[in-house]
């Protein structure tokens, strides 16, 4: 990233405990206007708390983070509302409004935030739809159509203001490869022809040396390795490697219990495991 | 008892007590958020949605109508039968009418309304808004910049109040008229008496107050239900206890605010 070019996104020192326990340490990123970065990681490392703080829905314990400039962290809600119509998120399960048609999901922001009449959103409706393979659905509910598609439904919901930021949590995780390929393009559309800034997060590896420009990874709460796809497909890390390459082996473990296995199952020893 | 169990015992009740003060002051917050954007709503955009509020307004009330009508009904008849032989006794029978219309209008009316539309409403709200949560549903429509309270809360509110406060009005009429089947049917009393009875011994204190505290009542519901139901954690297990609570609780708080509002309109009205 060129030193010159303001950040869209900057996140600065951000800090994030759930009772007791540090789940983001000092977690610092720039992001610049157009720039893809994805946040790759390990189940469980923070990756999903990272992105609700970012987009405001967490308030960090320590730390800022800047949206155009302004601090996300300490905005009034009427601040917050303003750059939340400057920014898209597809949440991982999709989280579509259960009450609502397909069609409805995608013309809701619409409907509450431009005063566009019924045919311009219902064109909108129909290109956002088609964007993401899905035009014929409009008219289903959400429990009628499958987790997959629910996803897309939710980006295209996210893409219906044409957002200058979109933030994705695990847009691939639980598609078949067709539609993990046509989430990965569209990404990468959206950025080369219309300039959307986008923050992945995810742990397909895949899709991250596809779209990124750029990759961090967050293990244990820290980034502990920032850079470009190439540098992630040959990583000096041993904890990326073992990451990037799949490895049941290393120094990631699978297991992250802190009690002594053996005194746990036959319910010897202190509880916390000394 | 010793001295440690005393302080546990204290630390207990300090623990609840710190508990209940936090609940409702979240119902308290909640209720102030939802006038503040009522009447913004009222004067500025986005204004308050009209078809969802109607749409609320049959999905709770007017579907509630037919269990209404009928609990009411039974709780009418069985005054009768309870009250009738004691205004017997004292050869009274005639001021059956005024007797069940006293007990309905100002009492039994609004209460009973609005129990079983806790069950019904509040219930029905806890469980809804409580799944939205765990479906991420309400964090989606605060990053898409819609406010739940406006958006979510608002049209039950109003829909809830003015459904509980015209379900008062049915209940008051059929509870009263439940009484006089029994008076025409079982008592022999001209049911042309007992409605003249019945007007003529009600004030408009009477009529008035149940409607006031069906409008309490009816804000009481929708406001515990949509805090249970917002501030729903930890998948289906939380919706069920949110659900459970709502009702438990706007009971409880019904009963409470019965009360208090029965002792204030003897003192200052």
């Amino acid at each position: 990233m060129s030193e010159t070019v303001e950040p869209i996104l900057e996140v600065r020192g951000v800090q994030k405990f759930f009772d007791g326990r540090q789940v983001l340490k000092d977690i610092n990123l720039m992001v610049a206007p157009g720039e893809t970065v994805v946040v790759l990681g390990p189940s469980g490392c923070g990756k999903s708390t990272l992105l609700r703080v970012i987009i405001g829905e967490h308030a960090p314990d320590a730390g800022h983070v800047y949206m155009w400039g302004e601090d996300v962290c300490c905005a009034s809600a009427e601040r917050l509302d303003r750059l939340r119509q400057r920014f898209g998120v597809l949440f991982q399960s999709g989280a579509l409004y259960s009450s609502m048609t397909v069609g409805e999901n995608v013309a809701l922001p619409l409907r509450e935030h431009t005063d566009l009449d019924d045919q311009i959103i219902e064109m909108v409706v129909k290109m956002k739809l088609e964007l993401v393979g899905l035009r014929d659905f409009e008219n289903l509910m959400p429990s009628q159509i499958s987790g997959g598609m629910r996803k897309r439904v939710g980006l295209a919901r996210a893409i219906a203001r044409d957002p200058q930021i979109l933030f994705y949590d695990e847009p691939t995780s639980g598609l078949d490869p067709i539609a993990t390929s046509v989430i990965g393009q569209l990404i990468i559309d959206l950025r080369t022809k219309l300039g959307v800034t986008s923050i992945v997060v995810t742990h397909d590896m895949k899709s991250a040396l596809r779209i990124g420009d750029r990759i961090a990874m967050l293990y244990g709460g820290e980034f502990i390795a920032v850079g470009t796809p190439e540098d992630f497909r040959n990583p000096t890390d041993e904890r990326v490697r073992q990451f990037v390459e799949g490895l049941a082996d290393g120094p990631i473990p699978l297991r992250v219990s802190k009690t002594n296995y053996l005194s746990d199952l036959l319910g010897v020893g202190q509880p916390d495991g000394q | 008892m010793s001295a440690t169990s005393f302080v546990r015992l204290l630390e207990r009740v300090g623990a609840q007590g710190e508990g209940l003060l936090a609940y409702l002051g979240g119902l308290g917050y909640l209720a102030l958020d939802v006038l503040k954007h009522t009447f913004a709503g009222l004067v500025t955009r986005p204004r308050i949605k009209a078809d969802e509020t109607f749409f609320q307004m049959v999905r709770l009330g007017v579907r509630a109508v037919p269990i209404i009508f009928l609990v009411q009904l039974l709780v009418g008849m069985t005054l009768s039968f309870t009250l009738a032989p004691v205004l017997s006794d004292y050869g009274q029978l005639d001021k059956l009418a005024t007797v069940i219309s006293k007990a309905v209008f100002p009492q039994l009316g609004p209460l009973l309304a609005s129990v079983v539309l806790t069950g019904f409403a509040g219930a029905a709200i806890a469980a809804e808004l409580g799944t939205m949560v765990v479906g991420e549903e309400i964090a989606a429509l605060r990053t898409s910049a819609i406010q739940p309270i406006r958006f979510l809360v608002v049209p039950r509110v109003i829909a809830c109040i003015l459904m509980t406060v015209a379900l008062t009005v049915l209940a008051n009429v059929v509870g009263t008229a439940g009484g006089g089947l029994v008076a025409y049917l079982v008592l022999d009393i001209d049911p042309w008496q007992y409605y003249h009875t019945a007007i003529n011994s009600l004030i408009i204190k009477d009529v008035a107050t149940g409607l006031i505290k069906g409008g309490i009542f009816g804000f009481i519901i929708v406001i515990v239900s949509c805090y249970e139901g917002l501030s729903v954690t930890g998948g289906a297990g939380g919706v069920g206890r949110a659900t459970t609570n709502s009702v438990v609780r706007s009971i409880f708080l019904i009963i409470t605010a019965n009360c208090a509002f029965t002792a204030l309109f003897y003192f200052v009205w």
